[in-house]
């Protein structure tokens, strides 16, 4: 698990990418993990179906914040619907190997909210017929 | 009896101590306010149950069944003699949370009415406390809390005025958050005079420190078995007889009841009335040895062993503090347990505990349970370490090089 704090995750975790929150956001979502209480708010400004800007914000580990980072950093310019599908290999890829089971729900907080802002925006479309 | 009692003569006595982790270190156990280790001996008791003479209670004739009811009720005799108490007016429950529940629902809805108010305090884990807004929910009871300083340390400054028209005072005898002994030998008698009952959130406090019901002179103290090296899944709760006599039964079912017909039920006597179903037998026979072996090292013994601990720790880890480390709690080995919360400069406290265990050190970390306290005094979370008979300096010297190395990972 010590491994598991290199150079750049504490990097994200210090400086953290797209951190903040948008004025008029398209979408956004908001979740907390009870079990320690961290938190993890995402902002999206979508255009035509494409995420064109995304902040997050939150307080929390350094697990869950740069992975929540380093998401923002992934996400931008996908489509919702590509967001909506992500499954929890981007973190993996995102952060690495060394990640203990109980620590995951950290690393995975960021995602879950980012695809419940993504499938609540897709939800609020109007039906194509 | 052992004369001499050291905590590596006890630490010998659990085997999960002797045990090295996954990257071969030693176990090195400081989350005891979360659950104790087991001794041997409770081990041994719970499988010499099993295997020789597991059977229901109360109802068998036959020699195993007779066998089984009789270490059961020893069992509560032992407890009961444990805290100084009649054996009638201990109740078997799952932990203390059920027990608080118990009296919230059975003396409180019968007793606590419209314009009530029930004080508590800042320092409550939730257990001692959502129990009680369920409670005045349902009636229309106010809640008040006695506040707590930033140390942790309970202010009894307006103690009176809050205790006015109080029904209810229900407090913990030790927070688990900060280790902060409520001086019970000052609030009980402010409490008494007002009229109201006092229920005592034990989980923290038999642990730790001698406890005598009849000396404190509280009404209900409600305790788990598994903070005191006992199996989890047994609790206690104390009652005062007259008080357990007059209050209605929580839960119905077996062995609760005395006559049973179709449209009326006469209910058993104390302490059976509150005890529905079969009970967790082996728990509680269990829950016997580790008082048992508590009352051989001597209750008096682990309060001073802790005391030294905290000494020991505040000491050893000060040096840390100019790098970063926030110790929280009253910092006074007179005023606490063996629980110390702290936080060491950007690393978050799951980092930190993260850390510690690739050592072998279990500390917990989060908000321990009390989040209106966090939230009062700023923490998003902390890390705790909490000691016990088993631990000694040396345990501590670990968790400071533990602390040295997340610094090293932090690049602090």
């Amino acid at each position: 698990m010590d491994d598991f704090y290199r150079d750049f995750i504490l990097d994200h975790y210090r400086n953290p990418r797209n951190f903040g929150k948008l004025e008029a956001p398209s979408a956004s979502a908001e979740d907390l993990n009870p079990l320690c209480g961290d938190t993890i708010r995402m902002d999206f400004d979508v255009h035509n179906g494409v995420v064109r800007d995304v902040r997050f914000s939150g307080k929390g580990c350094a697990i869950s914040q740069a992975s929540a980072s380093m998401l923002t950093e992934t996400i931008k310019g996908m489509r919702l619907e590509e967001v909506a599908k992500l499954s929890k290999d981007v973190v993996l890829e995102n952060v690495g190997i060394g990640i203990s089971p109980t620590r995951m729900k950290c690393a995975t907080l960021g995602l879950r909210v980012a695809k419940s802002a993504a499938i609540g925006e897709i939800a609020g479309w109007p039906d194509e017929e | 009896m052992i004369a001499v009692r050291t905590p590596q003569a006890i630490a010998a006595d659990f085997p999960i101590l002797r045990k090295p982790t996954s990257r071969g270190k030693r176990l090195i156990y400081l989350d005891s306010a979360a659950t104790s280790q087991k001794p041997q001996a409770v081990i041994d008791t719970l499988v010499t149950y099993y295997s020789e003479y597991n059977a229901n209670i109360h109802r068998g004739v036959y020699e195993i069944a007779e066998r089984a009811t009789e270490a059961f009720e020893a069992a509560r005799v032992t407890v009961a003699r444990f805290i100084n108490a009649d054996y009638r007016e201990v109740i078997w429950t799952r932990n203390a949370t059920e027990a608080i529940n118990l009296v919230g629902y059975s003396w409180g809805l019968q007793n606590v009415k419209a314009g009530d108010v029930i004080l508590t305090s800042q320092l409550e884990h939730h257990s001692n406390l959502v129990p009680w807004q369920l409670l005045a929910e349902k009636t229309g009871a106010t809640l008040r809390f006695i506040p707590a300083d930033d140390r942790g340390v309970l202010q009894l400054d307006n103690l009176d005025r809050l205790l006015d028209g109080a029904k209810l005072l229900a407090i913990s005898h030790v927070s688990n958050t900060l280790g902060t002994i409520t001086p019970l030998d000052r609030v009980v008698p402010a409490a008494r005079a007002a009229g109201a009952t006092i229920l005592v959130d034990g989980a923290q406090g038999i642990p730790h420190l001698p406890v005598d019901v009849k000396e404190l002179d509280v009404d209900f103290y409600a305790f788990s078995g598994h903070k005191m090296l006992g199996p989890t899944g047994i609790g206690v709760l104390y009652g005062k007889r007259a008080l357990l006599e007059a209050m209605p039964p929580f839960l119905a079912g077996g062995d609760m009841i005395r006559k049973v017909e179709y449209e009326h039920t006469t209910f058993n006597d104390l302490p059976w009335k509150f005890e529905a179903g079969t009970s967790n037998i082996a728990d509680a026979i269990g829950l016997a040895t580790a008082v048992d072996y508590l009352t051989e090292i001597g209750m008096d013994w682990v309060r001073a062993h802790e005391r030294e601990l905290l000494g020991y720790a505040l000491e050893r880890l000060a040096p840390l503090e100019s790098r970063g480390l926030a110790l929280y709690g009253p910092k006074d080995p007179a005023l606490a347990s063996g629980v110390l919360s702290f936080n060491f400069a950007d690393v978050h406290a799951h980092d930190l505990a993260s850390i510690l265990d690739t050592e072998g050190i279990c500390v917990r970390a989060g908000h321990h349970c009390t989040m209106p306290l966090m939230e009062k005094m700023g923490w998003p979370a902390t890390a705790r370490a909490s000691f016990y008979i088993y631990n000694s300096n040396a345990d501590i010297d670990a968790l400071a090089e533990g602390i040295e190395k997340a610094a090293r990972v932090f690049k602090l």
